[in-house]
């Protein structure tokens, strides 16, 4: 615990302030990310985990500028990467900063590659755009990533078509490609979720591995606690597009604060025998985006709920240095605070 | 006690071409007791769902059989032995969006199954899907509803509550929870475990998820390329696994606890599942295995009892590394 907790006063790569995303739809607007702040420390690994339409992947995917915009729109905040926001500015030193500095990969490899392209030609495209490689010295250099990211026969693979790939193998093509230029970052927006666990654990493996050779910066896109346990140094539990709770891997799991926190981790079976701590689930479902509630965005299925809550929005409150849970609970005043207690 | 539902040597082959046949389910023995819930699982492409759809006569069997209460199911599903089955054995299906008709009401896919055993338009009927979206969590009211208006874990208690109306003793339960919401899961795998100790179920739960299957199941069946490789209590299966595979997949599986995931060495088990066609004599899983041997790649291993110490449930495994002759 307190190798995590000392570092955290690493320098922040990616600093994002209160940022907030809006789409216009048929319905409405959708409030889809609502404050959002967060350090991403170079070379560590922040997790942002939260269930469908908690907002995770569209934080990310705003600050990159890969929502189409319209319907999406940034009403506020702003992401500085070394100083500069690049919420308004994707040309940073005359490069584009992705694919450069940030490198991306998805949850579903085969839709984010070309499938009438060459596995070998859409990493070497990368090296001949970002980096003006010849085409013969790019595709050399893809079929050195794919061995990098431990492909069997690169030579032979760089050749190949995605469909010859099984997902597996796909998603270690998109990892080679994120990081043909060497980004300082990797954001990575659920990328074992289409995988069965035993490829998932060599993916993770992969990911992790490169971020401690390279120096890299991992943002993982999970809802699995299991994957944030294995590879988090930071965590960011999402919630009805704002943030519930944030702090170092321990703090989260051991110290949960945020009541939100206390039931994803309930919801789960608890991995020691027998049926003794049984699983509780967090009835009923989360907010309309389209009319967030006034207070607190988990009011409604809060098992601490007071009055407080429903009408008034919680502030962020310290728990100790780095570590804020955005809940009433924890005002200082509170008479009944929610303690240590780990069983929601 | 007697099982309900057995399968003896069950095998399900899949002919591509002339020469080339996938073993997709082979020669698998499993007996599940009345109500027991049996876990099933292992990879994609392990052969889970054909297994399960097999039991069901969802597919014809190649050979073997599956016997329920002592009778002998037919090896090729007519219209009538459907008629005759399905009111005592039901599955529940993985993706609440693609197994529901998106033209049909809730109220008319919860009532299909009752075509074979009342009239249409009876106020029984409607009685009985009104009373079924209650059991399952959801408003009576919302019969007339379309698929599309609910959520994924409202589409999948739709899916309960249309395997269920018939009161069926069995059911195969295939991936019922892999695509909703941790928070969601739990509340599905909680309705599963109320309404399988209200009506007395047995099931075959099969899942990806070795914590939630663990966690569910009394029993659990490891699959790989088509074969069960381990069987025995869940518990034991989990925190004990002796087959190589299973403690490969056991050690893949991302534990919701930093420490033990910082102390614990995660080597991960190497290569791919690859597609059970065309197979030989030896162990499926000789081309992954950590500790593979000579007699492997020859010599097909059996699933074997493991005599059990101290009073434990018996466990089977298939390796060499626990043949007697070893």
């Amino acid at each position: 615990m307190s190798a995590a907790v000392e570092s955290t006063d690493d320098p922040a790569i990616l600093s994002v302030e209160d940022l907030h995303v809006e789409f216009d739809t048929y319905g409405g607007i959708v409030k889809a990310v609502r404050g959002a702040s967060f350090n991403v420390r170079a070379g560590k690994t922040l997790a942002i985990v939260g269930e469908s339409g908690c907002g995770k992947s569209v934080t990310v995917q705003s600050i990159l500028g890969l929502i189409p915009m319209p319907p999406g729109r940034i009403t506020r905040g702003r992401a500085l990467l070394d100083g500069v926001d690049i919420v308004r500015q994707k040309i940073v030193g005359g490069e584009d900063i992705r694919g450069n500095r940030i490198g991306m990969i998805f949850q579903d490899p085969m839709s984010s590659l070309n499938p009438t392209m060459r596995v070998g030609d859409q990493i070497a495209e990368t090296l001949i755009v970002h980096r003006g490689y010849s085409p013969s010295r790019a595709f050399q250099r893809a079929v050195e990533l794919l061995e990098r990211t431990h492909i069997p026969e690169p030579e032979q693979r760089a050749r190949q078509y995605p469909f010859a790939f099984s997902g597996g193998m796909l998603q270690r093509a998109m990892i080679a490609m994120s990081i043909a230029c060497e980004p300082d970052i990797l954001i990575a927006d659920e990328p074992t979720t289409a995988l069965d666990v035993t490829i998932q654990a060599q993916i993770l493996e992969l990911i992790g591995e490169l971020k401690r050779d390279r120096g890299m910066a991992v943002v993982l896109i999970t809802h699995d606690l299991g994957v944030v346990a294995r590879m988090a140094d930071d965590v960011v539990v999402m919630y009805g597009g704002e943030i519930a709770e944030k702090g170092t891997v321990d703090e989260i799991f051991y110290q949960p604060s945020h009541p939100y926190t206390l039931g994803l981790r309930a919801a789960m079976p608890s991995n020691e025998r027998g049926r003794e701590q049984g699983l509780k689930a967090i009835e009923g479902a989360p907010p309309d985006l389209f009319s967030p509630p006034p207070g607190c965005s988990y009011f409604a299925r809060c098992p601490h709920a007071m009055r407080l809550c429903e009408a008034h929005h919680p502030e962020r409150f310290e728990i100790s240095a780095h570590h804020y849970a955005s809940c009433w609970l924890h005002h200082p005043d509170n008479p009944r605070p929610l303690g240590q207690e780990t069983d929601g | 006690m007697s099982p309900l539902i057995e399968s003896k040597a069950l095998s399900k082959h899949f002919r591509l071409d002339a020469r080339r046949t996938v073993h997709a389910v082979d020669e698998v023995s499993l007996a599940i007791a009345p109500r027991e819930i049996l876990g099933l699982v292992g990879e994609s492409g392990s052969g889970k769902s054909t297994y399960g759809k097999t039991l069901l006569g969802l597919h014809d069997k190649t050979s073997g059989e599956v016997t329920y209460k002592d009778e002998r199911l037919p090896a090729q599903y007519k219209a009538a032995d459907f008629a005759r089955w399905a009111p005592h054995m039901q599955m529940i299906f993985q993706d609440p969006y693609s197994s529901l008709n998106p033209r049909m009401t809730v109220g008319e896919i919860i009532a299909e199954g009752l075509k074979l055993t009342s009239q249409p338009g009876s106020a029984k009927r409607s009685e009985s899907v009104a009373r079924w979206l209650e059991e399952v969590g959801l408003d009576p009211d919302h019969a007339s509803r379309y698929p599309h208006e609910f959520s994924g874990g409202q589409r999948q208690r739709v899916g309960i509550a249309r395997a269920l109306i018939l009161e069926p003793e069995f059911v195969v339960c295939d991936e019922p929870i892999s695509a909703l919401d941790v928070s969601v899961q739990a509340q599905v795998v909680r309705l599963l475990g109320d309404l399988k100790e209200r009506m007395g179920l047995t099931m075959l739960f099969i899942a990806h998820d070795l914590s939630m299957v663990r966690y569910v199941s009394d029993r659990m069946a490891v699959m790989y390329m088509g074969t069960i490789v381990e069987l025995g209590a869940a518990d034991d299966v989990y925190f004990e696994p002796n087959h190589p595979y299973t403690q490969g997949l056991v050690a893949s599986n991302p534990e919701p606890d930093p420490r033990t995931e910082r102390e614990r060495e995660t080597h991960p088990i190497r290569g791919e599942i690859t597609s059970p066609v065309n197979i030989g004599a030896g162990c499926r899983f000789a081309g992954r295995c950590p500790m593979v041997m000579e007699q492997c790649r020859t010599v097909t291993p059996r699933l074997t009892t493991i005599e059990p110490e101290d009073g434990r449930a018996p466990r089977k495994v298939a390796c060499h590394l626990f043949s007697a002759d070893k």
